[in-house]
């Protein structure tokens, strides 16, 4: 068999012989590759974007809407109808086994004033259990209890968009904020959370006891109601359970019938973003299915410059052949040198596609992830593309007879 | 010995519907260590007999043997194996590679037996030696005479060790000085070294070099005489 780094090295010298076709040959395979990789890095971003906020929301999240009521045969939407209770969310904490927390929230917008400074803010009506619900630490301070919300304190937790335009660099634990008029003493600051996968600012906010924002803050339709329930399931495996729990439980609460439907919402927010991710990977799939036809292109620019440079030099191949070259030491002799080409290009394709990763990142502002693994699936395509469109020509030149070949002008 | 023998040896070319009969049942056998001048005009059929000689076409009809072995019927691979071992070819364009070094072009032919890198230089330079080249490894045959890229081939020849040298009009692109220096060098190889040489020729006194002479005309062989300096 044949000396490989030996014909590695005739191929390099057979390509540096044509310098500006080389490099031409190989702005294809460049172009793939480097496509290919940001193609992919920006699929990879999106997903990991997505999946930021995922966590962000707080993982394996149930949500429980009030009714889609139906008035006169006309069916209102979700959220028309008030039917959610505190007792409710209550009752799913302790009887459902497949819950581990559970929030409840009512909520409104209102005027917030300290000092001189005021802003309208989301106030949030909820329980201790809104932290472990969202998995959303406190930067300083400390939580409100149970206790708080069986005594409807006026207390509150903010956030830090808040903390910035009502205290500017002042600690505002301690401190007396007014909402709706009421006066109301923060006890703690929440951590960064950052946007909603709607774009809402999560850090716009000011938690509050949900009993203290029912009586003092926004009232209710009638005692104890409030308008969603977040939940939190045991584990990913316990979602669909725990959700069918719910509504059990729920239809039971609110009597509804057999044959009536349900005067509530439950809303798997995880499994919705899970789709969300879904549709995230098929774009990346897509970005890179798309890139890699440009790969295919120079996989084809390739071979025609292969071809050519087969019918070049035919002579040299005739005298190979009467000296004794045998069919595979021609083939891979082209091959090698079409490896050659598609490797080199690959590795600078690979520098490209990095760089313009980056760039992307800079210009778009779109997060990018350049993974080792489309680094070498990118890499390793390009070795292939060598293979396979070297093949031709070097099973062409391999059938030349020797006697023609040396006889070739 | 019998190195080569062909018996009955035919060779036809097909173009559409037209046939071509270059070789008709030609019988001949050459031992080992004679000096064979092969001649005939153009069209006489001593090149197809030649390429038939070097494995690098086989016969339509009749048997080729080359050390007792039906060469006739290998296939491609095992023809050129016997080209890379047993046969050099010394052309009339001397065929070097462009653009490559005379000791990479003597090198040639070990890459494809499989030799190792370092075995190759040492032997190829011994080769260049042998045919008067020392120093001159790394030139280019574009810096080369004439004369001296025909050396170059020789050594490419016989740098595996090939018992055969098959010639195909050697001197024809040189001048009457170096084509007696090559031709030196070719007695030198068979009367030393024990080479069979077997060269196609049109000038009498490159024939008359050789110890035998086989004529072609069409196709056929006419004469075949001891000679020259028997």
């Amino acid at each position: 068999m044949i000396d490989i780094p030996t014909t590695v090295r005739i191929s390099f010298k057979a390509l540096k012989r044509n310098k500006m076709r080389s490099a031409l040959t190989m702005l294809g395979i460049i172009i793939g590759v480097g496509a290919v990789i940001a193609m992919i890095a920006v699929g990879a971003g999106a997903r990991e974007k997505i999946a930021s906020q995922i966590s962000s929301m707080g993982s394996n999240l149930i949500m429980v809407l009030p009714g889609a009521t139906t008035a006169g045969g006309v069916r209102m939407g979700s959220g028309t109808q008030p039917t959610l209770t505190l007792n409710d969310a209550e009752a799913i904490q302790k009887e459902c086994p497949a819950v581990s927390e559970v929030a409840p929230i009512l909520n409104g917008v209102a005027q917030v004033v300290h000092g001189s400074q005021n802003w309208a803010t989301g106030v949030i009506g909820t329980t201790p259990g809104m932290l472990t619900v969202r998995e959303w630490p406190l930067d300083s301070g400390r939580s409100f209890t149970q206790q708080d919300v069986r005594n409807a304190t006026k207390v509150c937790l903010i956030g830090k968009t808040v903390v910035d335009n009502l205290f500017g660099d002042d600690d505002p634990i301690g401190k007396v904020v007014r909402i709706k008029k009421v006066p109301f003493t923060v006890i703690g600051v929440l951590s960064v959370k950052g946007q909603s996968p709607q774009g809402q600012d999560q850090d716009d906010a000011i938690h509050v006891p949900v009993t203290t924002a029912q009586k003092k803050l926004f009232g209710t339709a009638f005692p104890g109601m409030v308008r969603t329930i977040m939940v939190k399931a045991r584990s990913t495996g316990d979602l669909a359970s725990a959700e069918k729990q719910i509504i059990e439980l729920l239809r039971q609460r609110h009597h509804i019938g057999q044959k009536q439907e349900n005067d509530f919402t439950v809303r798997n927010l995880t499994q919705a973003m899970q789709t969300a991710e879904q549709s995230a990977n098929v774009m990346g799939l897509l970005l890179g299915s798309i890139a890699s036809v440009s790969l295919l292109v120079g996989g084809i620019g390739i071979m025609n410059i292969m071809l050519v440079s087969v019918t070049e030099r035919t002579r040299e191949i005739g005298i190979r052949m009467a000296i004794g070259a045998k069919t595979w030491d021609i083939r891979l002799q082209f091959i090698i040198e079409a490896m050659t080409l598609s490797l080199i290009g690959g590795i600078a394709g690979i520098i490209a596609g990095i760089s313009s990763s980056k760039l992307i990142s800079m210009f778009a502002g779109w997060t990018t992830i350049v993974s080792p693994f489309s680094i070498l699936l990118a890499f390793g395509f390009s070795g292939l593309v060598g293979i396979f469109f070297g093949f031709y020509p070097a099973y062409k030149a391999s059938l030349l007879d020797p006697i023609e070949a040396l006889r070739y002008e | 010995m019998t190195l080569i023998e062909t018996r009955e040896i035919s060779k036809i070319y097909r173009t559409g519907s037209v046939e071509l009969n270059a070789l008709m049942n030609v019988s001949a056998s050459i031992e080992a260590g004679e000096f064979v001048a092969v001649m005939g005009p153009s069209g006489s059929g001593k090149s197809t007999f030649m390429n038939i000689l070097g494995c690098l076409d086989t016969p339509s009809s009749g048997q080729y043997f080359l050390e007792g072995n039906d060469v006739g019927n290998f296939d491609r691979d095992e023809r050129a194996q016997i080209r890379n071992k047993k046969i050099g070819f010394v052309f009339q364009g001397f065929n070097l590679l462009p653009r490559t070094s005379a000791l990479e072009n003597v090198e040639l032919p070990m890459l494809y037996n499989g030799l190792p890198s370092r075995d190759r230089r040492g032997r190829a330079a011994e080769a260049l030696k042998n045919v008067g080249l020392s120093g001159r490894e790394d030139s280019h045959p574009g810096q080369l005479s004439g004369g001296q890229q025909q050396r170059v081939a020789i050594a490419r020849a016989l740098v595996n060790n090939a018992t055969i040298i098959l010639a195909d009009e050697p001197t024809g692109n040189l001048d009457t000085k170096t084509s007696a220096e090559v031709m030196e060098l070719f007695t030198r190889l068979n009367t030393e070294s024990h080479i069979t040489i077997i060269l196609v020729t049109h000038e009498q006194d490159i024939a008359a070099y050789s110890r035998r002479i086989i004529r072609f005309l069409d196709g056929r062989i006419i004469s075949d005489e001891q000679s020259g300096r028997s």
